[in-house]
């Protein structure tokens, strides 16, 4: 046994005290790689949002399965709900300032949490993955159905919205819709650190390990998923409002199949329940995606599977979770 | 006498195999009763029916004098019927200190909150200290179970189960596992009990059942065959017939 240790807060605990370090360490990363991204790429801005967008989709999805345990290939419904809720906003009811937008976008995407996890939590295991495909081919066909909403596979047009403040008007070059998203992406990520520090945070962790544990202490297993699955969709929502508002068009990809088993891809490749691990695969797939499919359109789904199987195999925890586990081991070492 | 717990006429068959044959338990205020019986008696799965884990083909459960047989395992739970595993059932990647803060924070109705951290609320802090330090695992509050040794973990079960204030504690082989150089810490914590709460204690470990317990129930093949004080149990022909027989199987193989 180690040597005595007080019960204050010490190094091992998963929620140490230096967790307002490791934030703020976090935060100023966050914003030096957004600054040096508009510096390098001012005419890949709209790429950079769009990955900022994405980000907030891995986000949510890390909140459900990196934390709570459940696997999900359907996450891109929650995504889709919340562009197609700002969107038709926008372009049918004329509600065009962002930032309300943003909001419509949350309260849209919360709404497919709520739907998609009711129905979700009723199955387990590999039944819950069919459900979650089943539930984003649904959200997918009634989008597409729904054409005088939503545009159906043309997509939908007509989002214009206002400036920010009535001051940052959305410009060509994308400048005010990166800064948007990326401020959007600070606040949803702080607020999310302080969720899973939280003893909501704590209980769906052991719920994750051990379902029978915590019901055994008392807690309802299912009414606590149900929670973290609408405030999920509330955080894919703000992502999807954020690709509507950018790109000021929603199309039938934003809650496709395959855009939700990419952000799992995503998920898995930067780690899973740290917050930090979806951020840096969201960053490291997009990139290498644009990076790769420029120099070779016709096979970079080819590399970026041969990555991914790398990655599984050799770094099972991910980028984020292998390099922690490298740091603790050299500190350990000392 | 107050009692505050009743299982009455529980059966139960998986298939065609009857592991309960119509079971009836009281327990007061206070009690502190031994489960015993061979291995794959019934003991465990009579403990998943009181809890509400497994539901009974027929039979009630009476706890604070209201019928809880229909009621969830969660719910039971809150109004103080409070088990541990045979089987550690920890999180592996949470810390000592966590486990007990969740658990008092569940009991406290503060679960659910989505702000702050357990270690800035004070009343959980103290409670956490105090509790991790009455069962000798304090000095490992903030490592995580996963690399902690099983007796510690053991410990940490019972101080889960205690930190939900139960008023019915059912132990479900709280040494099983644990070195016996060890077993002296579960020892003290069993013997640290509250004095009105009401233990029952499944153990194949006849020493620390003798030491424990102030009434013997034993179990085979899913029927109650004996209920009375320590004393009379290695007396009683049946028991040694159906139980005392397969004592030293049951002792090899805990
Ligand atoms: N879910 C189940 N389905 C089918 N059979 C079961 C189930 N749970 C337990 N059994 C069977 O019921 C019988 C009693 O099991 P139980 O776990 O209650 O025994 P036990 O007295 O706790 O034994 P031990 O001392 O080994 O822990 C065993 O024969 C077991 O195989
Ligand atoms: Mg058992």
């Amino acid at each position: 046994m180690a040597a005595e240790q007080t019960i204050s807060p010490a190094s091992k605990a998963t929620s140490g005290p230096n967790w307002l370090l490791r934030d703020l360490a976090g935060l100023a990363v966050i914003l030096v790689l957004a600054g040096i991204g508009y510096l390098l790429f001012p005419n890949n801005l709209a790429l950079l949002t769009r990955i900022t967008a994405i980000a907030l989709l891995v986000l949510s999805l890390d909140l459900v399965t990196g934390y709570c345990g459940i696997a999900t290939l359907g996450h891109a419904a929650l995504f889709g709900a919340g562009a197609y809720a700002a969107g038709i906003a926008a372009a049918h009811f004329g509600i065009t300032d962002p930032i309300i937008m943003v909001v419509i976008g949350a309260i849209g995407g919360a709404a497919a949490g709520l739907l998609a996890g009711a129905i979700m939590l009723r199955g387990h295991g590999l039944a819950q993955l069919v459900l979650s495909i089943a539930i984003v081919y649904l959200f997918h066909e009634t989008a597409n159905k729904a054409s005088g909403w939503t545009g159906g596979s043309d997509g939908l047009a007509g989002i214009s919205p206002d400036p920010v403040f009535g001051l940052f008007g959305f410009d060509l070059w994308g400048r005010t819709a990166y800064v948007f998203g990326i401020v959007l992406l600070v606040l949803v990520f702080l607020l999310l650190r302080v969720l899973v520090r939280s003893p909501f945070g704590m209980l769906c962790r052991g719920i994750k390990e051990d379902p029978v544990r915590v019901s055994a202490m008392g807690a309802s297993v299912n009414a606590t998923l149900l929670r973290m699955y609408v405030i999920s969709g509330a955080v894919a929502g703000v992502g999807g409002a954020l690709n509507a508002i950018s790109t000021q068009v929603v199309g039938l990809d934003s809650l496709s199949f395959t855009t939700s088993a990419e952000a799992l891809v995503m998920l898995v490749l930067g780690g899973t329940g740290s917050l930090y691990g979806g951020l840096i695969g969201t960053l490291v797939f997009m990139w290498f995606e644009d990076f790769v499919s420029s120099i070779n359109p016709f096979h970079w789904l080819t590399i970026v599977g041969a990555l991914l199987i790398a990655v599984v195999l050799f770094a099972p925890s991910g980028l984020y979770g292998t390099a922690v586990q490298l740091l603790q081991r050299i500190r350990d070492k000392r | 006498m107050s009692t505050v717990f009743e299982a009455r006429h529980l059966n139960k068959s998986f298939g065609g195999l009857a592991v309960a044959k119509d079971i009836s338990i009281s327990l007061a205020r206070g009690d502190r009763v031994a489960l015993i019986g061979p291995n794959g008696a019934g003991k465990t799965t009579f403990i998943n029916l009181v809890t509400g884990h497994l539901a009974p083909d027929s039979g009630t459960v009476m706890f604070d004098d209201a019928d809880v047989t229909a009621l969830s395992p969660t719910k039971r739970v809150r109004q103080g019927l409070v088990r541990s595993f045979q089987v550690t059932r920890l999180f592996s990647e949470m810390t000592p200190a966590e486990h007990v803060a969740l658990a008092v924070l569940q009991r406290t109705g503060r679960s659910g909150r989505m702000l702050g951290n357990f270690q800035a609320m004070q009343d959980v802090m103290a409670e956490v200290q105090e509790s991790l330090h009455s069962l000798g695992i304090d000095h490992v509050a903030n490592r995580r179970v996963s690399e902690i040794a099983y007796g510690q973990q053991r410990l940490l079960e019972i101080a889960l189960a205690l930190a939900l204030r139960p008023k019915v504690l059912l132990l479900d082989e709280p040494a099983a596992g644990v070195p016996q150089s060890d077993t002296s810490r579960i020892e003290t914590a069993l013997a640290a009990l509250p004095a009105d709460l009401a233990v029952l204690m499944i153990d194949h470990d006849m020493d620390l059942v003798f030491r424990f317990a102030r009434r013997v129930v034993v179990l085979a093949a899913g029927a109650i065959i004996f209920d009375g004080s320590p004393q009379e149990v290695t007396q009683d022909m049946r028991v040694r017939e159906a139980y005392l027989g397969n004592y030293a199987n049951a002792r090899s193989a805990a």
